[in-house]
């Protein structure tokens, strides 16, 4: 399912079309990674597939870690289910919040991993 | 119903039928066991970091898509569940256990290392600001009530 996927996504979105949405700029990278991993759903494995190609294109760690976070924490297409259970608040409160830990989190990591890297 | 008899895995055809079984009879087993006062007591507002670590972990042990544990959620809300706690528990959802190997693959073991443990800071944050959103509306409105 991964595999077929994966072939879908690199037929529809062309290299072309990932170089230009991602800039290279730090931040609008990570916002964009941090809104494409929102409106994304699916296993968390397609995520990682998805981003690896992704950092093979040459995207950024920062974007690849706010896609990675998320794919799993902010749920969008399931927006409608949330908030039939736990309300709409609730829900909105919820999902704006974990987009901006997101980035935060990506920051944080990638940050991290590179004062460790430079120290070794 | 096509779609459940076409999921056919290692433990048989109808997965996602026992999945949901499985779900509804956890719902159930709550209903008629879990009182509002034991709820309260481990997730209520008096549970302090034991309930929090109840929720991470519980957030990082659970299985399956997002949407199966809302109705679950809100079982436990209505019980007496802090809705912070539901957040972090949505939130360390995020660490998923049998997709490490395939993290540590992909991305390599320091950047799992270093990625799992802002996830739970990163749920505890948003467990306590949801809190502090909770309380703000609360004496907002009790304060609505006495004028």
């Amino acid at each position: 399912m991964s595999v077929l996927l994966l072939g879908l996504f690199l037929t529809l979105v062309s290299k072309h079309f990932i170089a230009s949405a991602f800039t290279g700029e730090l931040l609008r990278d990570t916002i964009i990674g941090s809104a494409m991993g929102g409106i994304a759903a699916g296993n968390a494995v397609n995520s990682y597939i998805i981003e690896k190609e992704l950092m093979k294109e040459g995207v950024s760690l920062f974007a690849i870690t706010a896609f990675i976070m998320t794919w799993v924490t902010v749920a969008v297409t399931q927006f409608p289910a949330e908030v039939a259970f736990l309300g709409k608040r609730s829900a909105v409160i919820r999902n704006s919040l974990s987009f901006f830990l997101a980035i935060l989190v990506s920051i944080a990591t990638v940050t991290t991993l590179m004062v460790i890297q430079r120290r070794l | 119903m096509k779609v459940l008899v076409e999921k056919k895995t290692k433990w048989g055809k109808y997965y996602s039928v026992y999945f949901w079984s499985l779900l509804f009879f956890c719902m159930s087993l709550i209903n008629y066991f879990l009182y509002p006062r034991t709820v309260a007591k481990y997730a209520g507002k008096g549970s302090g970091i034991k309930g929090w670590f109840l929720a991470i972990s519980a957030g990082i042990l659970s299985h399956g898509p997002i949407y199966v544990w809302y109705p679950l959620m809100k079982e436990l809300r209505d019980h007496g569940m802090r809705s912070g706690l539901i957040a972090a528990f949505l939130y360390s959802r995020a660490i998923k256990i049998p997709l490490l190997p395939l993290m540590v693959y992909y991305f390599g073991v320091l950047f799992a290392v270093v990625l799992l443990p802002y996830i739970v800071i990163a749920s505890l944050i948003e467990g306590e600001i949801i809190e502090l959103i909770e309380s703000r509306k609360r004496s907002v409105c009790d304060a609505c009530t006495f004028s």
